[in-house]
């Protein structure tokens, strides 16, 4: 199956400084990928150039059927991303941040914000507290619930178990594993939580110094056609 | 830029182009402060301090071409996307301050011999001093750092909003200042008569301002192009030594990954 | 893409609403700033009645920037602007959302310093249809004007400083214009004519700056991206 991501001496650059250095790695659908590495070594930035967020500058990048070096605006709306901000405007109610990011997003007006908050179970009665009233895990959860709501066919993830508590795991996790298995959505997470994150993932790439170490299976796997997935989120209004 | 460049200009952003052209500015530049200077005759009313319009006026001109330049390149680089244009772009900004002030710095003295004061209200001083500014925006709107492409992008927006920016500005300016037709006299550059050999000289003032301008320009575009160089050598070695980091502190013997 | 704009429009609406910046930050500045005027000038009614629509222009100009400022931070707080950027979201939609949520605001601020001219500098209104028309398409002009710069300059580091350094030129069409339109409507017009010329100047700038914004704000959202 042709790899949803697919990197072969990917280098970004950030200001000056080339916070990716080279990277190269394959990541297929319903596959579930934790990216490791210590501090500064470019994981939140791998997340964001496959989002289309920063440029790639040398090397190749196809993500989705989608070639960033040429053009990554498109990318954009096809992936689900979860970055280290809330993505919240904290002086909006829950149900409103809900309610406008879906619409943003081009969801149509039947997806609820009540089964959004739902998937995180996110209490009801929450959706009239602004958002800056609730704690860091909570606004984790409404993060994580509007970015599975996406419908996208690829979640990049940037410590999404970060201020989460037990039951804020497990949900997240079965959500996940449901994503991955039943959907074919392909995962890829950096997390600093090893064991748990390993537990959850399918494999582990290492990113150090901007490069990748020890990053086994399908490095040999071709460059998957460009334009050969159909955009699967559909913008209404 | 791709021709070898001779010894004596290694190190330097001369080359023999802009030896020529220099040579040439110099010698114009001594015939018009000749001619300027001494062998032009006294104005009516004015005697000898219209002079200053001989540098004054073509120095407004040219502020003129800088900005024009300045937009038809960042048009340039929206559509071809190379760094050419955006250095030019650059440049022609940057000699464009240089130009703006000093139009504006000789409009004031010029004022002052005149009017009796520094600052007037009229048209045209106004004018130049916004466009000064607008310039100094451009500028400093560029020296933000970003990945080149963004810095580029960004500046080309804002050199092409300047488009649609300097006529309306221009234009209400001017409007607002005709409303006020001052009772009293003077108007500098309008009321000094040019005849045969001021004209002369003013119109070889603007050439050899221009020329000045081509200079200013090679030399600031290569400047810009080393700078560029020195940015994007920095990346190589910058990657160069990531990666070597990245080998550095796995120990010898215990499998090293694949590397890139 | 209109249903877009109405809804960025009411999101910023709706933000504005709840943390009330503009009705209890801003606005109690621009009262100072009146009296400001007002000791400066030495509270002398007659000069004060005079240069009424100077001053009032100028403080609408310092108060937008304000208000242009909280506009871009407030996606800037939220790490929003990645987000937008994700939504796909036409960047136009953005732009024109984000320009007429600004103008609302800036239309009831400008509402309040109007009672503010009349209560301190005695200032009487005799074109009120002027004043509408003029004080709205200033204000388009000036909400264009602005959210194309706030998003040049909301990336960057000193958005602060670089920000009223571009907008302030660029705004000056409005400035007069508009001063000239209102010493029409408040009968302190030194002039002929009646001030009703200088609209289709402003018209114009409205025009040509929503315009512009459109286009532009695409990749004028690609700033530099924080670490």
């Amino acid at each position: 199956m042709a790899p949803v991501v697919w990197l072969r001496s990917a280098v970004s650059v950030l200001g000056r400084f080339p916070a990716l250095a080279g990277v190269t790695l394959d990541a297929s659908p319903g596959e579930i990928v934790l990216v490791q590495g210590p501090n500064g070594a470019g994981k939140s930035t791998l997340l964001r150039a496959c989002a289309g967020l920063v440029p790639v500058v040398r090397g190749e990048a196809i993500v989705l059927g989608i070639d960033l070096v040429a053009d990554r605006l498109p990318v954009r709306r096809e992936v689900a991303y979860v970055g280290h901000a809330s993505g919240l405007y904290d002086e909006m109610t829950v149900a409103d941040n809900v309610t406008f990011w879906s619409r943003a997003a081009g969801l149509s007006r039947d997806i609820s914000a009540a089964s959004v908050m739902a998937s995180m179970a996110i209490a009801a009665r929450l959706a009239d507290v602004p958002v800056g009233k609730l704690s860091a895990g909570q606004k984790r959860r409404v993060s994580l619930a509007l970015a599975m709501s996406r419908g996208s066919m690829l979640w990049l993830l940037d410590e999404p178990h970060a201020g989460l508590d037990a039951d804020g795991r497990d949900l997240f996790d079965a959500a996940v594993r449901h994503a991955a298995r039943e959907l074919g959505v392909c995962v890829m997470l950096a997390s600093h939580e090893l064991e748990r994150a390993e537990s959850l993932a399918d494999r582990t790439i290492t990113l150090v110094g901007g490069t990748v170490h020890a990053a086994p299976a399908a490095e040999n796997a071709p460059a998957p056609q460009v334009g050969a997935v159909e955009p699967q989120v559909t913008h209404v209004g | 830029m791709n021709s070898p460049v001779p010894e004596k200009f290694a190190g330097t952003s001369a080359s023999r182009s802009t030896q020529v052209l220099g040579a040439v500015a110099i010698v114009g530049l001594a015939l018009v402060t000749f001619l300027g200077l001494a062998a032009t005759g006294e104005d009516q009313d004015q005697k000898n301090y219209y002079r200053i319009m001989y540098v004054h006026v073509p120095s407004a001109w040219l502020a003129y071409t800088c900005f024009g330049i300045c937009a038809l390149a960042s048009a340039m680089y929206l559509y071809k996307k190379t760094q050419w244009w955006d250095l030019v772009a650059g440049a022609s900004a940057e000699i464009g301050v240089l130009f703006t002030g000093l139009a504006l710095a000789t409009g004031m003295l010029w004022g002052k011999v005149t009017w009796g004061a520094y600052w007037r209200w009229d048209a045209r001083l106004t004018f130049t001093a916004l466009m000064f500014v607008m310039f100094l925006g451009y500028v400093t709107m560029r020296r933000m750092p970003a990945p080149f492409e963004v810095r580029a992008k960004r500046a080309a927006i804002t050199g092409l909003i300047g488009v649609v920016n300097v006529p309306i500005v221009h234009f209400s300016v001017n409007w607002w200042r005709t409303l006020h037709q001052q009772a009293t006299v003077l108007r500098p550059d309008t009321d000094v008569k040019i005849d045969g050999l001021m004209l002369f000289t003013l119109l070889l003032s603007f050439a050899v301002f221009h020329v000045l301008y081509v200079w200013l320009m090679i030399h600031r575009f290569r400047l810009g192009y080393l700078e560029d160089q020195v940015e994007s050598h920095g990346l190589e070695r910058a990657i160069a030594e990531r990666q070597a980091e990245a080998r550095g502190p796995v120990p010898v013997g215990a499998g090293q990954g694949s590397g890139q | 893409m209109w249903g877009d704009a109405a809804l960025v429009a009411a999101k910023d609406l709706r933000l504005e609403l709840r943390s009330r910046v503009v009705t209890n930050q801003i606005a109690p500045v621009a009262v100072v700033v009146l009296m400001l005027f007002g000791f400066g000038l030495d509270a002398d009614v007659g000069v004060l009645q005079k240069v009424t629509p100077g001053l009032y222009w100028v403080t609408v100009l310092l108060m937008a920037l304000l208000a242009i400022g909280r506009s871009v931070d407030a996606e800037a707080t939220a790490g929003a602007r990645d987000m937008l950027r994700l939504s796909g979201l036409d960047p136009a939609a953005i732009f024109l959302g984000k320009a007429a949520a600004l103008v609302a605001q800036l239309l009831v601020l400008e509402a309040m310093l109007l009672m503010g001219v009349s209560l301190f500098f005695h200032a009487t209104i005799k074109g009120y249809v002027l004043v509408f028309v003029a004080g709205l398409l200033g204000t388009v002009g000036l909400a264009s004007i602005g959210t194309l710069y706030g998003a040049l300059t909301g990336g960057t580091d000193s958005k602060q400083t670089l920000l009223p350094l571009l907008f302030l030129p660029a705004v000056a069409p409005v400035l007069l214009g508009a001063v000239r339109a209102f010493e029409g409507a408040f009968g302190t017009n030194p002039h002929p004519d009646d001030g009703w010329p200088w609209v289709r100047l402003l018209g114009v700038v409205a025009i040509v700056y929503t315009a512009v914004g459109t286009l532009a704000y695409g990749p004028l959202l690609e700033g530099s991206d924080p670490a």
